[in-house]
């Protein structure tokens, strides 16, 4: 911890210096969403003070210049994640929308009444409900493999739940609720015996983690750049690409196609063909700018980091008396989901509020994740590799105070 | 260390929220109302007795944060005895308070109500307080489909 460059990388990030309610920011929300570098921010307004235009359109200077970051982002996402081509890198909204987009064409391809898709009971909203309206679309049946009240995928249970009918299976890298890490690599190596191809959501995962998809030789992976300190409104499909080149495309529009006529249009080829219209340009140059500067630091050393916060965290919160941690599988990223005795997340989060502490009380997308342990919601820190043992200790302290408080 | 929050978490709320008034179940109610607030996942039900159009016996069953609990707990207290009207028009005062839409708004008129004015500071923490009043302004007009506050 001692030569982990925090001080450093706090003094890359401007809104960490703000004051919220007259008190120092302790931003521990960074699983809704992280807070973005210099280099993300100047390099969204360079792209737009000196280089940019539309894309892969004109032959003019700024068109080229443009095109140029844009695919050199492209190039720094393939790299980032160690995908085989820059053809399976998909510029998507989210997360949210890269699943949709599985769900609306390789599962409006593939999957047909009666077949199966198998996801986990810790996952986020939008690893579910895409597939239930897939579901609703086809006749499709979505199945669900239980976790244990750690927060623990119940393996065999999972396994069981693969047959012949299985089409997919979509799970969680690490959940957004709880923290839990799945075992990813049994899951796919598990799924791949019977020939079905796996899809992981890694909205979570991405920061935290060095992923390398063709390690972990999953078909898919989606997450979003807002969580990875980049900007909000883009995020990246991955997937293989025999898999994309069979599947149809998503939206029909410019820049997706080869030819148009009245009679029948031909599609452009990867990774063009799922992205139609003008994207989001400036952010995927942002996005990029993140990548650089993650790399800069080096994902190993920052999930180092963040395992001896959420360590540290994990032990001063359960000194506390009443408090109850959520989420407490034995591999967890950096994430604190925890309840109080008699005192409601919302109030827990009104009043670290007033201390300037920032942290999610709600649901987390993840209803069900709630149901199953019968809450109706927790208070949940999450960290980030700018965050400090000594935030996670005006943490506890505001968190000891409001206890007091209320009595 | 929370100076900044009296206004807000009064002594009267913490009261509530401890001890919740009229917290059960009323078995012959004439109306029973659900109330979810779906960002936050409280709920509530609501349960009203009804003598003609006065509203003999009030109380709710669920689970919230302070502010919503209290909100209801007072309510359940406030509007006994209150003809539907003079409940619709308390609702109605309530909702101005609490949404601070009206600046100089009578408190007086609201009673021991007025300990949830200070929510109109916090946005985000408004329907937490309206929620109670939302599900007994669909139990005054015998709604019986469950509220939603989004
Ligand atoms: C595990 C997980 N999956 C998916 C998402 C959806 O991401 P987005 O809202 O950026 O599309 C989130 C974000 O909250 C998440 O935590």
């Amino acid at each position: 911890m001692t030569n982990f460059p925090v001080a450093d990388i706090r003094a890359d990030f401007p809104i960490l210096a703000e004051k919220i309610r007259n008190k120092p920011l302790v931003y521990l929300d960074n699983a809704a969403s992280c807070q973005k570098p210099n280099a993300v921010i100047d390099s969204i307004s360079h792209l737009y003070r000196h280089d940019y235009a539309n894309i892969h359109r004109g032959v003019h200077t700024l068109s080229v210049r443009s095109t140029d970051k844009f695919e050199a982002a492209r190039g720094k996402v393939r790299a980032f994640i160690n995908a085989a081509s820059h053809k399976e890198i998909i510029f998507v909204r989210g997360a949210t929308e890269a699943v949709n987009l599985i769900a609306q064409t390789f599962g409006r391809a593939n999957i047909k009444a009666g077949d199966e898709i198998v996801i986990t009971a810790m996952e986020h909203h939008s690893n579910i409900v895409p597939w239930q309206m897939l579901c609703e679309q086809t006749g499709a049946v979505l199945r669900v493999a239980p976790m244990n009240v750690q927060g623990e995928l119940i393996y065999e249970a999972f396994e069981a739940l693969l047959n012949d009918k299985t089409r997919l299976v979509a799970v969680v890298h690490m959940s957004n609720a709880l923290g839990t890490i799945n075992p990813v690599q049994n899951i796919i190596a598990a799924a791949h015996a019977k020939g079905i191809p796996v899809m992981l959501d890694g909205a979570q995962a991405i920061p935290h983690l060095a992923v390398d998809v063709q390690a972990l030789d999953c078909d898919f992976y989606v997450f979003s750049g807002h969580k990875l300190y980049g900007p909000s409104g883009i995020g990246v499909l991955y997937g293989k690409q025999a898999l994309l080149e069979a599947m149809p495309p998503y939206q029909g529009g410019g820049d997706m196609i080869k030819t148009v006529s009245f009679e029948k249009s031909t599609y452009a080829g990867l990774p063009h063909k799922f992205e139609a219209g003008t994207p989001n340009i400036a952010d995927v140059v942002g996005l990029g700018a993140a990548i650089d500067y993650l790399n800069g630091i080096g994902m190993a050393a920052i999930a180092d980091y963040e395992a001896e916060l959420l360590a540290y965290a994990t032990e001063q919160a359960q000194q506390i008396n009443g408090l109850r941690i959520i989420g407490e599988a034995a591999e967890k990223g950096a994430i604190l989901s925890f309840v109080l005795d008699r005192i409601h997340p919302h109030d827990i989060g009104t009043m670290l509020d007033s201390l300037g502490i920032a942290i999610r009380a709600g649901h987390h997308c993840a209803m069900p994740v709630m149901d199953f342990y019968q809450i109706p919601a927790t208070a949940r820190a999450s960290f980030a590799m700018y965050n400090t043992k000594e935030e996670i200790d005006v943490l506890m302290a505001g968190i000891k105070g409001l206890i007091e408080a209320f009595g | 260390m929370f100076e900044d929050l009296r206004d807000l978490y009064q002594e009267v709320i913490f009261d509530h929220n401890r001890n919740p008034r009229n917290f059960r179940v009323i078995d012959n109610a004439d109306r029973k109302v659900e109330g979810f607030n779906p960002l936050c996942g409280d709920r509530l039900t609501l349960y009203l007795k009804m003598a003609g159009d006065t509203i003999q016996d009030a109380s709710f069953q669920g689970s919230g944060c302070a502010i919503s609990t209290a909100s209801v707990s007072l309510m359940t207290e406030i509007i006994k005895g209150k003809t539907e009207a003079e409940a619709e028009a308390l609702f109605k005062t309530f909702h101005e308070m609490t949404t601070g839409k009206t600046e100089d708004i009578q408190l007086e008129a609201v009673g021991k109500l007025a300990v949830l004015a200070g929510v109109r500071e916090y946005p985000a923490r408004v329907k937490c307080a309206t929620l109670a009043w939302h599900t007994l302004d669909a139990a005054l007009k015998n709604e019986t489909q469950a509220i939603s506050t989004e």
